[in-house]
């Protein structure tokens, strides 16, 4: 009677559905974005006018500011889904919770991450920072800002249903992030001295790769308990 | 229906229920073949929407297991969610969205390719010709409901589980969900649902499971 959709369109469906709710709520979305622009462009303000003490800082100012704004969005991650029943409905799916896990995971990093891969490296102008450093900037963040998504699934499923989710996903979910921040700010940092940043890239690259198979497994773990 | 045709069959074994530390209910004994509709019943907290929880593996049961044609749903896992049909308490909905994107999303969630023109037909059918476009936070209780119930007219999937379908329905499309359940039991189908209103059911084999005894 019906045909039965492949497991790659179910899962673009869900991918479109979560783009698609964001959009409905800019508001949310653009609040990420602009969080970015302004922590990150206050410090140039702050800092006074020294290019040198500018240059330097900026990998680590830039870094942080990525990291908290993305932290801003993760108790959203599966909240209204959990709220509305919907997440029952995903784990009741004939697809794999692990594939539809990911794909949340997906969507929340193009809304959240990928946007401050393009905006950074126009705030990396107010860092007198150099081209090669502003190429680095955004490759590290393309592959960082997608662990931070990763990993900061994990807090948002294991706090799922618990009331003032904020600040306990800070806690939970800050340590984990850290060897992201060191390998992502580290690249650019070696840039600026005069080192290939390749060591640093790939130690990011493979913080990435084992956040992308254990993450969307320990999510899917987390939310089996949230929804018991 | 080539889904129904088949002989299936739905078997609980010696289920204990925990909720806490507080036992919901023991030795809990059941088995629904085709045609049968198991209406459960109950006041309120005696466990009903925990047992129609572990019956569709979304919760893991105290003690006992839970079959379908013979197997341990928890080890069936996908194929077993890929023959029910589990609508809860909590509608599904998202409230951005409109009633079509939403019945849509739902159907391919369980892998379900609907036509589109087919969907809207359903919810024209269900009174919802006038929200088709509106985000769903513009409807009313029973509407929202009604999107979420709707489906059931759009899949064929053998087993039906219903957490308190008639709840803020009114009058017709309670009779509306009468009649469909009644259709898909005479199908061969299997329903197990609560209700807290009057409802009599027509079907082939009617059974009934007091938790609370």
């Amino acid at each position: 009677m019906h045909k039965k959709l492949s497991t790659f369109s179910v899962l673009y469906k869900i991918l479109e559905r979560d783009i698609k709710v964001a959009w409905r709520r800019q508001s949310d979305v653009m609040a990420v974005f602009f969080f970015f622009i302004i922590a990150a462009s206050l410090f140039p303000l702050g800092s006074g006018a020294d290019p040198k003490l500018l240059n330097a800082m900026a990998p680590s100012v830039l870094w942080v500011t990525a990291l908290l704004s993305c932290m801003l969005s993760l108790s959203r991650m599966y909240a209204s889904d959990y709220a509305d029943g919907t997440l029952e409905q995903m784990m009741l799916s004939n697809q794999p919770t692990v594939l539809i896990v990911l794909m949340k995971i997906l969507a929340h990093w193009m809304l959240s991450g990928l946007p401050l891969v393009f905006v950074a490296p126009l705030i990396g102008l107010q860092f007198n920072l150099s081209g090669a450093q502003l190429q680095i900037l955004a490759l590290s963040l393309l592959m960082g800002t997608l662990a931070l998504s990763l990993i900061g699934s994990i807090g948002a499923t294991l706090t799922l249903g618990i009331r003032g989710t904020g600040v306990l996903i800070a806690i939970l979910v800050l340590p984990l992030y850290i060897p992201v921040l060191v390998f992502g700010a580290g690249a650019v940092n070696a840039v600026s001295i005069g080192v290939s940043p390749n060591g640093a890239l790939s130690l990011l690259g493979a913080v990435l790769a084992m956040a992308l198979v254990f993450a969307p497994l320990a999510s899917t773990a987390a939310l089996k308990i949230a929804l018991e | 229906m080539g889904l129904l045709a088949s002989n299936r069959e739905l078997t609980a074994d010696n289920l204990v229920g925990v909720r806490g530390d507080r036992l919901l209910f023991e030795k809990l004994n059941f088995k629904c073949s085709n045609g049968t509709v198991l209406y459960l019943q109950g006041a309120n907290g005696t466990g009903k929407t925990t047992l129609l929880r572990t019956i569709c593996g979304l919760s893991k049961p105290h003690a006992g297991v839970i079959k379908w044609c013979g197997e341990n749903i928890n080890a069936l896992a996908e194929d077993f969610h890929q023959h029910v049909l589990y609508i809860g308490h909590l509608p599904g909905i998202k409230e951005d969205l409109t009633a079509l994107e939403n019945l849509q999303f739902s159907l391919a969630l369980s892998g379900s390719n609907v036509m589109e023109d087919k969907a809207t037909a359903v919810l024209k059918m269900l009174g919802l010709a006038h929200g088709l476009n509106l985000p769903t936070r513009m409807l009313s209780q029973g509407q929202k409901r009604r999107v979420a119930l709707a489906r059931l007219w759009l899949q064929d999937l053998p087993l039906w589980i219903l957490d308190e379908p008639f709840t803020a329905l009114d009058t017709s499309a309670t009779d509306l969900l009468k009649q469909k359940i009644e259709a898909f039991a005479h199908d061969g189908g299997i329903v197990v649902m609560t209700t807290h209103q009057e409802v009599t059911l027509h079907v082939p084999k009617f059974e009934q499971l007091r938790l609370d005894a």
